[in-house]
């Protein structure tokens, strides 16, 4: 499970997560949404041990990230939005590397390796250097890094960007599968859809803080919305979208 | 602070040139006949040296302004017209890759200027003599670059133009060592004067654009109306601009297209990947992985590996400069002038380390960069990382450093005391200078730079060599009066004083290098942790 209490970071006068509560539990897949700039890759990029808190804490499967770094990042899976990888690694090295920091090697990891390729339609380019490999593979690779140690938290922001249709069916198919076998997700998107159907809970960011959270119908009672949908929600919890005059946008 | 650093280095770098340049002018203007032909051929020779670099270095930038910059998409895909876009990137070319020769001259022509009252109108005479000079090398470099893209795809290319331009310079650099210039400069070796001056007023070629440079330049400091060098320059610039043009129409969109359609980079696993995963199957699977890694990754860039080359033909010049110090010719050298040798050679073996480990320690964790957020997102010791890369740059340092330091002792047939002393300083200095360039390479970190070879000349790279220049320095100061007094007694034969305060020198060295190589660790170790990406 994911806990946050009372999380907040601050750049200079800037506060970017301005006390966020929230705990995921086992067996649940967790939606973060929210405008740019809202906070959410802060938010995850502290939960995964990139960014130290201002304050607050952090605690992944019952550990304190900060207390116990290496024991909470080791049950901890993270899928980044850009996919920077090693150019001069091939593929299967570079998943071997990734196993390697995790403390795993041997003939099982090399299965393991063998089978994610596989999952993802990389086995062909497993000999390959990353650097010709194109966004959408890489993307795909870092997804099998993160899964390579068997996590039991994975932290994935903007998982879907630069995937094929069946890469994108493929993942969420996974991380579901992931959930109902007692993992932990959460996962940062910006497709209403795809958060409206995967999500078990959704929090809406805005401004560093969460402007509403929990189902679909906890969400649509907080706002009164009745059988809205998700985009809805959103846009009238972020404020929605000023009233521009398009044609003028066009107009020669 | 950084602005005044560099104020202060670059100014003093630049008084230094001038102060020597300006000596060595006025010698020449003061010797009779030949005077200004020396000051002529000198500023040919250093010309010719700068054109070299000059083309080396427009090599490699007209690959990236020309085909790897990021803002092609955004002006291929403009309405802009083939021949603005051609200029534009030549103009910026010609900027990257001159403005460091550029500011080599200034303090040089300064120097002529002032040496032979060049008056106010000299820098712009200057100016408009070395544009030309410039514009030709950047528009030979773009061109080889055009027919090189054309043939590999980008990627390719630049491996290959590094590993061109590194190997070019490397055997130049041991070309001209190896000719020994230092005999030339002996003019008793020519039969007569006559003959020697004719060597001096014949050009090095006449087709050669720094020699025509050299002449403008020298005909308005000489007053000689002789507008021909000046004409040879602008004409063939001009012809070489067109014929660059001409090309760039017919073959850059072809090129350009070519790196997108990216290369297949199979990477099979070689013997040594099996033999290094052998030989570190004793370490914990984390540190093992991080150093094959670090291994592959190396030896798979031409950028990082072609290094090798350019250290290769440093240590080569190196031992060629000691074994021809003419110590053992003729009538024996008295004992503590070779003993000074040896000492004196430490000091310079442990400049070679420094510049060793700029190159190959300073960056290593730059070039983590944008990979840090796996780093930093898995349960990776980043102390267990840090000493993997310390261990992985300073051993074979210490190996090389080792051998140096042996060899040039038996060349220079240092005595058992010295060599003892020299081994002891040694692997005290490289256990620190790797920390040093390790911890400062963290302080000052160029997430940024996809070339390792631009890391160590950053800002970071500067501080690091002044510290490893001051951390020999301190090390040669202390051990200095202990030897020195202890040579003496050698020397006049008398009873070797207790070693008491050479034991003493030779503890504070030790305590010295072990601080420098706890502190910069413990810093870097202290600013990884603190790093957010």
């Amino acid at each position: 499970m994911i806990e946050l209490s009372n999380l907040t970071k601050r750049y200079g006068r800037f506060t970017a997560v301005d006390g966020i509560n929230l705990t995921i539990p086992r067996g649940e897949l967790y939606g973060l949404l929210g405008p740019n700039g809202a906070g959410k890759t802060t938010t995850m990029r502290m939960i995964a041990g990139i960014l130290q808190p201002t304050s607050g804490s952090v605690r992944i499967a019952g550990v304190d990230i900060q207390a116990d770094p290496l024991v909470a990042k080791s049950r901890l899976g993270f899928i980044p939005d850009r996919p920077f990888v090693y150019d001069k690694l091939t593929g299967a090295e570079f998943l071997r590397f990734v196993a390697g920091l995790y403390g795993q090697d041997g003939a099982p990891i090399e299965r393991r390796i063998d089978e994610l390729l596989e999952l993802f339609e990389l086995a062909a380019w497993k000999d390959e250097l990353t650097e010709s490999y194109s966004h959408g593979m890489r993307q795909k690779l870092i997804i099998c890094s993160a899964l390579v140690h068997r996590p039991e938290v994975i932290v994935v922001d903007e998982p879907m960007v630069g995937l094929d249709p069946k890469s994108a069916r493929l993942l969420k198919d996974l991380l579901r599968e992931f959930v109902s076998r007692g993992g932990t997700v959460l996962m940062s998107t910006h497709t209403m859809e795809i958060a409206e159907a995967m999500c078990d809970r959704i929090a809406i960011v805005q401004g560093g803080h969460i402007a509403a959270s929990g189902t679909m119908e906890d969400l649509r009672k907080q706002t009164a919305s009745g059988d809205a949908t998700l985009e809805e929600l959103f846009l009238k919890l972020t404020g929605g979208f000023s009233e521009y005059e398009l044609s003028d946008l066009f107009k020669r | 602070m950084r602005a005044l650093l560099l104020v202060l280095l670059g100014g003093g770098f630049w008084t230094a040139v001038f102060g020597v340049s300006y000596r060595v002018l006025k010698y020449f203007k003061g010797v009779e006949e030949i005077g200004p032909l020396l000051a002529g051929k000198l500023l040919a020779i250093a010309l010719l040296s700068f054109a070299a670099i000059l083309l080396l270095s427009n090599l490699v930038t007209a690959l990236s302004t020309f085909f790897l910059a990021k803002d092609l998409d955004m002006l291929v895909a403009a309405p802009v017209d083939w021949i603005w876009l051609y200029l534009s990137k030549l103009g910026e070319t010609l900027a990257h890759s001159s403005w460091m020769v550029g500011l080599m001259v200034v303090p040089i022509l300064t120097a002529y200027g002032a040496v032979f009252d060049g008056g106010w109108l000299f820098p712009l005479v200057a100016l408009f003599t070395l544009l030309p000079f410039f514009l030709m090398p950047t528009v030979i470099g773009s061109v080889l670059t055009l027919v090189l893209v054309n043939v590999f795809p980008a990627r390719r290319a630049r491996d290959l133009l590094s590993l061109v331009a590194i190997a070019t310079a490397g055997g130049l650099a041991l070309f001209l060592r190896l000719l020994r210039p230092e005999r030339l400069a002996r003019p008793d070796g020519y039969q007569n004067l006559m003959e020697f001056i004719a060597v001096l007023r014949a050009p090095s070629h006449p087709l050669l654009p720094s020699d025509w440079a050299s002449s403008a330049l020298m005909n308005w400091l000489l007053r000689i109306g002789d507008p021909l060098p000046l004409v040879l320059l602008w004409t063939t610039a001009g012809a070489l601009v067109v014929i660059g043009a001409s090309l760039h129409r017919r073959m850059y969109m072809p090129g350009f297209t070519k790196p997108q359609e990216g290369a297949n980079a199979v990477a099979g696993r070689a013997t040594w990947q099996r033999a290094a995963s052998r030989l570190l199957g004793w370490l914990p699977v984390t540190r093992r992985e991080f150093i094959l890694k670090d291994l592959r990754v190396f030896f798979r860039d031409a950028t990082q590996w072609s290094q090798l080359i350019l250290l290769a033909v440093l240590l080569i010049v190196y031992v060629f400069n000691i074994s021809t110090l003419p110590l053992f010719t003729g009538e024996r050298v008295p004992y503590y002038l070779v003993t000074l040798v040896v000492f004196l050679n430490q000091g310079l073996g442990g400049f070679v380390l420094s510049a060793i480990a700029a190159r190959f320690i300073f960056p290593s964790v730059s070039l983590e960069g944008r990979q840090l957020w796996l780093l930093r997102s898995s349960p990776l010791d980043l102390r267990a990382m840090l000493w993997s890369k310390y261990w992985v740059g300073t051993l074979p340092l210490l190996v090389l450093a080792l051998g140096i330091g042996v060899v040039t002792n038996r060349i220079l047939q240092a005595p058992p005391f010295m060599m003892l002393l020299s081994i002891i300083t040694t692997v005290c200095y490289t256990m620190a200078v790797g920390a040093l360039a390790l911890g400062l390479g963290v302080l000052y970190p160029q997430f940024e730079t996809e070339n390792a070879a631009q890391i160590p000349t950053s800002f970071g790279g500067l501080v690091y060599m002044m510290a490893a220049v001051s951390l020999l320095a301190v090390i040669i100061v202390v051990q200095a009066v202990p030897v020195s007094v202890q040579l003496r007694n050698w020397q006049l034969g008398e009873p070797a004083a207790p070693p008491t305060t050479l034991l003493l020198s030779v503890a504070a060295v030790f305590a010295i290098c072990a601080a420098a190589t706890v502190i910069p660790l413990q810093l870097g170790l202290k600013r990884l942790a603190a790093l957010e990406v």
